[in-house]
């Protein structure tokens, strides 16, 4: 069993309510802040011990906090961002659904060494159950005076309230989010000025994911070092995988970076294997908009080396031979998949996700899921994979967020990895119009149809 | 417009206006029209969730916002009905990963049952089937939301019992 930290308590009956929270130990890392260190203190820690964002981008989450803006005197922001929407990935759901007082604590913790004062989370519209449990979660916090005015004597004061979304990918982005919050569509802004200069209402802000301030208690209570000894190398500490697709037992695990690709695919312990131990054909390990891997790339690296569960092993190859951990959103394909029904399903994810801004995004997202529904309904030419390719490679890091790079690497990666899925359904039209195409006949024995 | 055609009976109960002054108290005082997409969403709930354009202007005039402000989030975010819906919408998830586990063989069954195309209303007004962008339950496809709350790794039967829940009223659609 790998070390749990985030989820090393959701076992326990009534975990949800303040007072079982409480006497297993909770809100200790608020006290232990508040009470005995300052707050840079707190953030040095949080440095020390390496972690990463776990939204998907990979930042070091003391770096970002170190950016903020401590010297304009303006009032200071703190906003969590549980807009989880990266198809393949629903951890922070979990987390905040079970032991939602984790996140309470992690962001009194964190408001206080970045010296904010109002803090918000903000959560996906679709999650409104879970809104309604953090709701009343911050009310029992501020019955029990974690929250208000002179908290434990400190002279510390934080207000921490639920801001909702209503249906929009987008506002994942940070500073999407950052409008969303501010009752505008959800934009995102030109980057510099960053949000730690210029956030919410023009103050400086630090939005970070769910997982990452969840484990700031742990860090508080145990040491920014003692997290760096988790995990192998820059990928410290552990974390939330969601895990869906064809395998037996899909859930959220939490991992100690660094278990094996195999290990965490077949152990009872997590996935517990395929679906009726059919082959497994690709893995998408980071949620919808990293690379595709191939069957031959997803247990070994292109240089031969195991592929281990962490950001430097996943991304190992580059993209020519790699992905990347991203959300870990960990969607596990078999034979019967079809590539191109599932990026044809990507792509139509991004379209009607792309805000409208960036003409790349909002015409090439388009265009890209129009070719590929040709292409899978069997009536697609051969240049359309050319086609393709052209399109994907215009849209890349000419947005102004990441939505178009999210949107064209999906694309390239199956292009790169199944081009031949490609041109059997552009030459045999006939034989993919019924969308279940490879259940009855995986690709495998038809294969031989499009190569020498 | 086609949505002016629609009528809605506009009905601001006092526990409507402050659950809408609770949300509001939430931002600093100049930064009320932080508190739209919130107040958007029990505006909604209590108006047979869809928004009309006199309930829109209504919660522009309670926010101190322009009209316009209003209609703008309204048309961007997914989640705020412009026109009436059926009185349960279910919200298929239809993203890779419930495709994946069968969604799309799920759906056209429902359309079946509730005897109406995709995101077509049932000639009784009761029952819709949409399709939607990933909710986030990957791994308890397939699934779907109805109201506040999601209902995960369906079957026919399974979906089949939940309409008969509809039809005899055990299902709440919001958590108040």
């Amino acid at each position: 069993m790998g070390k749990k930290i985030l989820l090393e308590k959701i076992n326990i009956p009534g975990i949800k309510t303040y007072e079982v929270y409480r006497q297993n130990g909770g809100y200790a890392s608020v006290e232990k802040a508040l009470k005995t260190m300052t707050p840079d203190e707190v953030t040095e820690e949080v440095k020390t011990s390496g972690m990463r964002g776990r939204g998907g981008a990979g930042f070091p989450m003391g770096m970002k906090w170190s950016f903020i803006d401590k010297k304009s005197g303006k009032p200071r922001h703190l906003v969590c961002n549980a807009d989880e929407s990266e198809p393949g990935t629903f951890k922070d759901r979990y987390l905040m659904e079970h032991i939602p007082h984790l996140l309470i604590e992690g962001m009194i913790t964190s408001s206080f060494a970045l010296g904010a004062n109002l803090s918000y989370i903000y959560i996906r519209g679709e999650y409104m159950w879970v809104y309604k449990i953090l709701e009343r979660a911050i009310n029992e916090a501020k019955a029990a005076g974690w929250l208000g005015k002179n908290i434990m004597g400190s002279g510390f004061d934080l207000d921490l309230y639920v801001h909702v979304g209503a249906g929009a990918y987008i506002c994942g982005e940070e500073t999407a989010l950052i409008e969303s919050l501010e009752g505008k569509r959800g934009n995102p802004r030109i980057k510099p000025p960053f949000p730690a200069i210029s956030g919410l209402w023009q103050n400086p802000t630090v939005v970070n994911n769910v997982e990452s301030i969840a484990a700031v208690p742990w860090i508080v209570m145990n040491s920014g070092a003692e997290y760096a000894k988790i995990g192998i190398e820059r990928s410290t500490g552990t974390k939330l995988i969601s895990a869906s697709g064809h395998i037996k037992n899909p859930g959220v695990y939490e991992i100690e970076l660094g278990v094996s690709v195999e290990e965490f695919i077949n152990s009872d312990e997590y996935c517990g294997g395929m679906i009726d131990d059919r082959p497994l054909k690709a893995l998408v390990p980071g949620g919808s908009s990293v690379p595709i891997l191939p069957a031959h790339l997803i247990y070994k690296t292109a240089a031969g080396n195991d592929r281990l569960m962490t950001y430097e092993s996943l991304s190992d190859g580059g993209f020519a031979t790699g992905s990347m951990l991203g959300s870990g959103g960990f969607i596990v394909y078999n034979d019967t998949t079809c590539i191109v029904r599932n990026t044809w399903n990507f792509s139509r994810f991004y379209h009607h996700e792309s805000c409208g801004q960036c003409t790349p995004c909002r015409e090439g997202t388009g265009w890209l899921e129009k070719v590929l529904h040709r292409i899978e309904n069997g009536h697609g030419r051969e240049e359309d994979i050319e086609l393709l390719w052209s399109i994907q490679s215009k849209i890349e890091g000419n947005t102004i967020c990441p939505l178009g790079d999210a949107a064209s690497w999906p694309v390239a990666a199956a292009i790169r990895h199944f081009r031949e899925e490609f041109e059997y359904h552009v030459r045999f039209p006939e034989k993919v119009k019924n969308r279940n195409h490879f259940v009855a006949e995986p690709f495998e024995k038809v294969k031989h149809l499009v190569t020498k | 417009m086609e949505r002016t055609q629609y009528k809605q009976e506009i009905n601001m109960t006092e526990a409507l206006m402050n659950r809408i002054n609770e949300l509001i108290s939430h931002y600093p005082e100049d930064k009320r029209k932080s508190a739209l997409l919130p107040v958007l969403h029990e505006v909604q709930d209590a108006h047979d969730n869809w928004l009309s354009f006199e309930l829109q202007d209504k919660v522009a005039e309670i926010l101190h916002i322009k009209p316009v402000e209003v209609y703008e989030v309204v048309s961007f975010y997914t989640m705020f009905n412009q026109k009436p819906i059926a009185k349960y919408m279910f919200e298929f998830c239809r993203t890779a990963c419930c495709a994946t586990r069968g969604v799309e063989d799920l759906m056209e069954y429902a359309c079946e049952k509730i005897g109406a195309n995709l995101g077509d209303i049932s000639s009784d007004g009761m029952f819709q089937v949409v399709g939607v962008e990933c909710l986030g339950a990957c791994g308890y496809a397939p699934m779907l939301q109805l109201g506040d709350f999601y209902h995960e790794k369906l079957t026919e039967e399974t979906f089949d019992q939940l309409i008969e829940d509809c039809k005899s009223g055990k299902i709440t659609l919001h958590d108040k």
